[in-house]
């Protein structure tokens, strides 16, 4: 069988790599796509500790059911967020929307 | 090493390299394919976890949702033959020191913390105990993200939607 921790690590991993994307991608559905990244490094751990419990326990997976839900209506509102950037900046570089700051 | 842990090992390696390819390919579209491979490596991890029904849910949802939205989003935005730009921003170095060492900390928390978590339970089959937990323990969150998917979608309508001109 495979030891919790290896699974713990991969999801560390996984979840290194979404960060650095989310850090250093210039493109606004870039960053999504390395957030969702990061979503699933969350709950491969969620389901991963909940396999590891007791099987009468579940909540891990009820919990990564709700982050994969909320995942979805992150990306719906994300995405349409980028369309209206997109049609008002003609541009969906984030270092390029720099309205705001000084 | 047992079939088990030669299948772990296999996955893990595909997942991660996908993972890489998803923040360092250049073109947003092969991101958004090599991010499907990813999802499909996750749903496999799930399966041996077993979970199959998170592991069908990763699959409808992330593979057939999430990515269509974003391929979607990729046509109507970037220009996609567009070369030569650049894809990273200037905080790369700083990044990956900042990323390197969240990942010491989480590695080194894994490994030294739950070095004796035992062998898991024996296997059952989880989705019957699932759904009851979902609409029993469970309801009022349930109820709640439904909600919430509601008002995401009402507002991603809105937020999407092209603007008439005013008469």
């Amino acid at each position: 069988m495979v030891p919790l921790s290896h699974y713990l690590i991969l999801s560390a991993v996984l979840f290194a790599i979404g960060m650095f994307g989310a850090l250093t991608r210039r493109n606004a559905i870039g960053i999504l796509m390395a957030l969702e990244l990061m979503f699933n490094a969350v709950n491969l751990n969620f389901v991963a500790f909940s396999r590891y419990l007791p099987s009468t326990m579940l909540q891990g997976q009820i919990f990564a059911i709700f982050v994969i839900t909320i995942a979805a209506a992150e990306a719906a509102v994300g995405l349409a967020i980028v369309l209206g950037l997109y049609r008002n900046f003609k541009t969906i570089n984030v270092d390029e929307i720099n309205l705001m700051k000084w | 090493m047992t079939v088990i842990q030669v299948v772990f090992f296999l996955v893990a390696a595909f997942t991660t390299a996908a993972a890489f390819l998803v923040v360092l390919a250049k073109n947003i579209v092969h991101c958004a394919i090599a991010l499907v491979f990813t999802f499909f490596g996750v749903a496999a991890l799930y399966v041996l976890l077993d979970a199959e029904f998170l592991a069908a849910v990763q699959v409808l949802l992330y593979v057939g949702g999430i990515t269509i939205l974003l391929l979607f989003a990729i046509m109507l935005t970037s220009r996609i033959s567009a070369r030569g730009v650049r894809v990273m921003n200037e905080q790369v170095g700083m990044s990956a020191v900042v990323v390197f060492a969240i990942f010491a900390l989480l590695a080194i928390a894994s490994l030294k913390g739950f070095a004796l978590v035992g062998s898991p339970p024996p296997a059952s089959y989880a989705t019957a105990s699932l759904g009851r937990l979902l609409l029993t323990t469970y309801v009022l969150p349930f109820e709640a993200v439904s909600i919430l998917l509601l008002a995401a979608m009402v507002g991603a309508i809105i937020l999407a939607r092209r603007e008439r001109e005013k008469d």
